[in-house]
């Protein structure tokens, strides 16, 4: 027995250390705290101040999804119900102060939509958590389908079509905020943004969320040392629920409205995809995923109709070749830079980089040509592309656009060994490094 | 007595329709473990292609060469796209197919565009088949229940009587021996993965002009159809049949009834107005709470019988 107490110990030393006044994660919190500060001083043009406000709500979004596809291994497909819920709740809980009859200040509504998001991870979790893998996906998937099929048999609850509108800026204003300023709508939601990271970093410290990633890796070992698999998973999406509905009552506030699509599998979809591009493997893939999918949403939308084509193909790309997400394709440059071993890489990674754009910029001519071709044509087949005009049904565009797919896509193809040869002595001189470290 | 057997034999129709759909899903399923979620995507596909084929040499021609079409393409998605996944895992897989479905809908769109298209169901098949009392059945109704039988017994036998079906039942259990045995088990797995897409594909060709040739077909089966698997029991055929059935009678019974528990209140003489407690609730039609059946019986399912209807494992 005392050894296995010793060794224990002796784990957890090694993994977790105790230090009380740790500088770097001062330095870390600091700067993400001055940065949402400064964030809406530096972007000050036109709607990115609407942007950044929706990055925030998506932001606590993908990081309490990311507790249950990253940290405890669930992949979700109903995850928007918790935070669609909690966001009816909020917008009703707003609605009802507003008429007087609940005293609660604007600022305290996404609590609202955290308890209430909470109450239906306590409800549906129940049943979804019996089962891990790919049997948990379905059943998340049946819950939202029925979440929303609910939605359009409840009209006086979730406004049916039109949704249900509210208006923040009501009673006495607190200290001078009345919620009428966009400005001030997003110092609230940085204010809860940075609540829920430190909330929801500070769970990946404790024991729950350190026994959920053995629960991910290994539910069979896990079971054998006396835990119950379906508690723990249970437990961590309540929580995730909860943080789920922050982002809700969020959304509701900046939005002012709230329709059936806040409960739909497509915003459930969406938000997979936003987490699993930013990275999965990080705590802060998720902040990446976020802001990499409002500016492929709002932005890449106003230029292109293909946006949706360009998601998907960049989630495939990143399933089959990055699974790690963006996060861990920094995060290997990083470790490259610290080791002092990025120069090794740096002109084939530069070389690599150029024929994927070539490529790219080429694949986006074809793909923008035959959306014109198909759905604009009534207009005349004369479209503008990258600046210049082009004719989708000429050759000449089109002969251009080839050139640069073949042209990319060889330089790609040449250049892969060497990369390839270079990456590897990299981070096997690193290994060694490590090694050396330790010895 | 007129208005249940009609309703019996539409329900019939959807449902297998719907075994169709879920057949494909729950054989690679069984075999390679992976959830097909883009599965409903080559459903679309199968619909689309068939419009394009019988536009131009009529529809019998499409009835073969649509599906084969969508087995080819579900054979080159494995070969090159799923397969470099399987290293990662199921979860990883299921990703994988998940993006796919976002990806074919926008293809669809980029080729079909975003509207309906005009898919009619041949001319020798458009009329009825038999009048039964006061309505008449449709032909093509007909046919659709007939194909759909014809490829589960085409599915028995080639699983059951064939030799290609036994290595496959073999390799569902134990793919390294049957490796060992000198048997392709990738190869298998690569024509189990084309062959389910093109009974998916089968199932568009026959259900697009049924239904609706549109890019949101997809969307509106994807679900059901994994509910079917999970109610029938992860990766059982039989249980896919009898959830099928189960589910496309209990949607069409409950389309077709127009009570509430309303009507029941005041069948028993209680008076039920907007002013009574809950009155939303009670004045649900049956008929309204279609679309939410088929979730509500996967949950219930899920609470009392968690291994699904035939299923033989819990999961």
């Amino acid at each position: 027995m005392s050894t296995i107490m010793s060794n224990t110990t002796s784990v957890t030393t090694t993994s977790m250390r105790f230090a009380p006044i740790n500088l770097g994660r001062w330095l870390v919190w600091s700067l993400f705290a001055i940065l949402l500060v400064v964030a809406p001083l530096i972007f000050n043009k036109g709607a990115s101040l609407s942007i950044l406000c929706q990055m925030g709500t998506v932001m606590i979004f993908g990081l309490s999804y990311n507790m249950l596809l990253g940290q405890g291994g669930m992949l979700s497909f109903g995850h928007a119900v918790y935070s669609g819920l909690g966001a009816y709740f909020a917008i009703h809980a707003m609605n009802l102060a507003s008429g007087g009859s609940l005293p609660i200040p604007v600022s305290l509504i996404p609590l609202v939509g955290g308890i209430f998001g909470m109450l239906f991870g306590v409800l549906f979790g129940y049943v979804t958590t019996k089962k891990s893998g790919t049997t948990f996906s379905m059943i998340t998937l049946g819950i939202v389908e029925l979440v929303f099929a609910c939605s359009l048999m409840f009209p006086d609850f979730f406004g049916g079509e039109g949704g249900i509108s509210t208006n923040r800026v009501m009673g006495e204003k607190v200290f001078g905020i009345s919620y009428g300023p966009q400005i001030q709508v997003y110092y609230l939601i940085a204010f809860w943004l940075f609540i829920s990271t430190v909330g929801m970093f500070a769970f990946t410290q404790t024991p729950l969320g350190r026994i959920i990633n053995a629960v991910r890796d290994n539910p069979e070992r896990v079971e054998f040392i006396g835990y119950n698999t379906q508690w723990v998973r249970y437990l961590t999406l309540i929580l995730s629920a909860f943080f789920a509905g922050i982002s809700g009552g969020l959304s509701a506030i900046n939005f002012e409205i709230v329709t059936a699509e806040n409960v739909s599998a497509v915003r459930s979809g969406a938000i997979l995809l936003f987490t699993f591009i930013g990275g999965v493997g990080f705590f802060f893939g998720p902040l990446i995923g976020a802001v990499v999918g409002v500016f492929l949403t709002v932005l890449l939308s106003d230029f292109t109709k293909a946006w949706q084509l360009y998601l998907g193909v960049f989630f495939i790309v990143i399933v089959m070749y990055a699974p790690g997400g963006i996060a861990s394709i920094l995060m290997m440059n990083l470790r490259l830079m610290v080791y002092k071993r990025f120069g090794m890489v740096a002109p084939r990674l530069l070389l690599m980089v150029a024929a994927t754009l070539l490529a790219c910029v080429g694949g986006v001519m074809i793909i923008e040509m035959l959306y014109h071709l198909t759905l604009e044509s009534a207009n005349g087949t004369v479209m503008r592309l990258f600046g210049t005009e082009v004719d989708a049904a000429g050759v000449t565009g089109w002969l251009i656009a080839l050139a640069l797919v073949a042209v990319g896509a060889l330089m790609f193809w040449r250049g892969r060994p060497a990369f390839r040869q270079a990456w590897d002595q990299a981070n096997l001189e690193i290994e060694e490094l490590i090694r050396k470290e330790h010895a | 007595m007129e208005f249940t057997l009609i309703t019996l034999l539409n329900g019939l129709a959807y449902g297998l329709l719907l075994f169709m759909l879920s057949s494909g899903l729950t054989l690679i399923f069984s075999m390679m473990g992976v959830l097909n979620f883009a599965h409903a995507s080559f459903y679309m596909l199968g619909a689309y292609f068939a419009y394009t084929i019988s536009a131009t040499i009529g529809f019998w021609p499409a009835l073969v060469i649509a599906p084969l079409l969508v087995g080819v393409v579900g054979a080159v998605v494995e070969r090159y796209g799923l397969r470099t996944v399987h290293k990662y895992g199921h979860i990883p897989e299921l990703l994988f197919t998940f993006g796919l479905s976002y990806v074919i809908v926008e293809l669809v769109q980029l080729i079909w565009g975003r509207a309906a298209v005009r898919y009619p169901i041949p001319a020798e098949m458009d009329g009825p088949l038999f009048t039964l009392y006061t309505t008449t059945f449709p032909m093509y109704r007909g046919f659709m229940m007939f194909i759909a039988l014809l490829m589960l017994v085409a599915i028995y036998l080639l699983l059951t009587r064939t030799r290609i079906g036994l290595v496959i039942q073999a390799a569902l259990t134990h793919p390294d021996a049957v490796e060992a045995l000198g048997h392709n088990v990738p190869r298998v797995f690569m024509l189990v993965f084309g062959g389910g897409c093109a009974l998916a594909g089968l199932a568009g060709v026959i259900g697009g002009n049924a239904f609706v040739t549109e890019p949101g077909m997809a969307a509106t089966v994807g679900s059901i159809i994994f509910v079917v698997v999970v109610v029938g029991g992860m990766g059982s055929l039989v249980g896919a049949l009898v959830a099928s059935l189960l589910i496309g009678l209990l949607q069409t019974f409950a389309v077709a009834l127009d009570y509430s528990l309303v009507t029941l209140f005041s069948g028993l003489g209680l008076s039920i107005g907007p002013g009574t407690p809950g009155f939303s609730v009670l004045n649900l039609t049956i008929a309204q709470t279609a679309p939410i059946l088929p979730y509500l019986l996967l949950v219930l399912i899920l609470i009392f019988r968690p291994k699904g209807l035939m299923g033989t494992r819990e999961g």
